[in-house]
């Protein structure tokens, strides 16, 4: 089982880098084609240190204890369902969660980036839903830079004390918002505004996606923080097992 | 104990509130997706624009992938999901009921 796994991660991980180094290769969040091969290339090279060292650390935490793989498993099947789910939203328009929060909070950014870009080649793959030519891009902003935010407000947090369900529930509600952040920013820069440039162009994409996003980043607040609970109260061995509770207790 | 569950309880409640009361506060909103919103702004920017690459799956069947297949992807996707962790989150309510260890409190 565990061989197996193993090889899964690997096989994976070496198409999804292959993807994102060819110029054919594809995104998540931002549409099929719609970011031109340079700025496809550009992001996908970006991605590949942190796959690399995000494997490594995976790996590492296998070798550590097998054990490791229950949470791991959970932790990539939140994303895999967390992100399929569309949810209606304030502004009249369908968007979806990312699910990255959790695996940035047990496993630390890096690890999630793996998890991350396996549900968005599924996506991208048979749901024509981001795309292989997007795929660096999308995995920068989802796989990457929104776990990274989430990681370090949660340390943050332990730092100053502050609750530690509320410091989840905050680090992970920011990490989604600033998912489609970085998208918007990624966008801008593909499609600058013929008057002003880049700046204006940001905040007409932030304008598409943070009204959307903010409810449903807050939804993913509170359902991170609800299974953080459920793991707390049955999974105490494992979390311990990851230096959960290092800091706090 | 129970106060952890009245907090679930609690969080529950407000996650299904946050999911579904737009659907009832905004009637007859179309709820497209976000991502097409997307679109519409690039078009919007830089004038009309033809992507230069089209979905893979979409390239195979010759045209857009049916909105009744989509879902049916979607679900699959839950459905493996909800599968693993709901697979993994049995073993480990199992193992607590079955095990007596010190450190439950």
């Amino acid at each position: 089982m565990l061989k197996k796994n193993k090889r899964l991660i690997v096989s994976l991980t070496i198409i999804s880098v292959s993807m994102s180094i060819t110029p054919v290769a594809s995104a998540m969040h931002i549409m099929e084609g719609y970011l031109l091969p340079q700025y496809c290339i550009a992001w996908g090279i970006l991605c590949v240190p942190f796959l690399v060292v995000g494997f490594l650390s995976l790996k590492k935490r296998l070798k550590e204890n097998r054990k490791n793989i229950t949470l791991m498993a959970m932790a990539g099947a939140f994303i895999f369902v967390i992100s399929s789910l569309k949810i209606p939203s304030v502004t009249g328009s369908c968007s979806h969660m990312t699910g990255t929060g959790l695996g940035a909070i047990l496993f630390g950014p890096v690890a999630v980036s793996i998890l991350g870009i396996i549900v968005l080649l599924f996506q991208a793959i048979l749901l024509a839903h981001g795309g292989i030519t997007t795929l660096g891009a999308n995995t920068f902003s989802m796989a990457i830079a929104g776990p990274l935010l989430t990681f370090i407000l949660y340390k943050l947090g332990t730092k100053l004390k502050i609750n530690r369900m509320v410091s989840i529930f905050i680090a992970a509600c920011m990490g989604d918002l600033f998912t489609y952040s970085v998208t918007s920013v990624q966008l801008a820069l593909a499609y600058p505004s013929v008057e002003g440039g880049v700046i204006p162009s940001v905040v007409k994409f932030l304008g598409v996606f943070a009204p959307t996003q903010l409810p449903l980043s807050i939804l993913e607040g509170i359902i991170t923080v609800l299974i953080i609970i459920a793991l707390e109260t049955y999974a105490k061995p494992e979390l311990k097992m990851l230096g959960f509770y290092k800091e706090v207790k | 104990m129970s106060k952890t569950k009245r907090t679930v309880l609690i969080l529950i409640v407000v996650a299904i509130l946050i999911a579904f009361v737009p659907l009832f506060a905004l009637k007859g909103a179309k709820f497209g997706g976000s991502d097409d919103a997307g679109s519409v702004m690039i078009e919007k920017i830089s004038g009309e624009y033809k992507p230069w690459f089209t979905p893979v799956l979409e390239n195979i069947i010759h045209g857009e992938l049916p909105g009744e297949v989509e879902s049916l992807l979607f679900c699959l996707q839950t459905g493996i999901g909800v599968g693993i962790f709901a697979f993994c989150m049995g073993r480990l309510v199992e193992r607590k009921k079955w095990t007596k260890d010190k450190e439950n409190e």
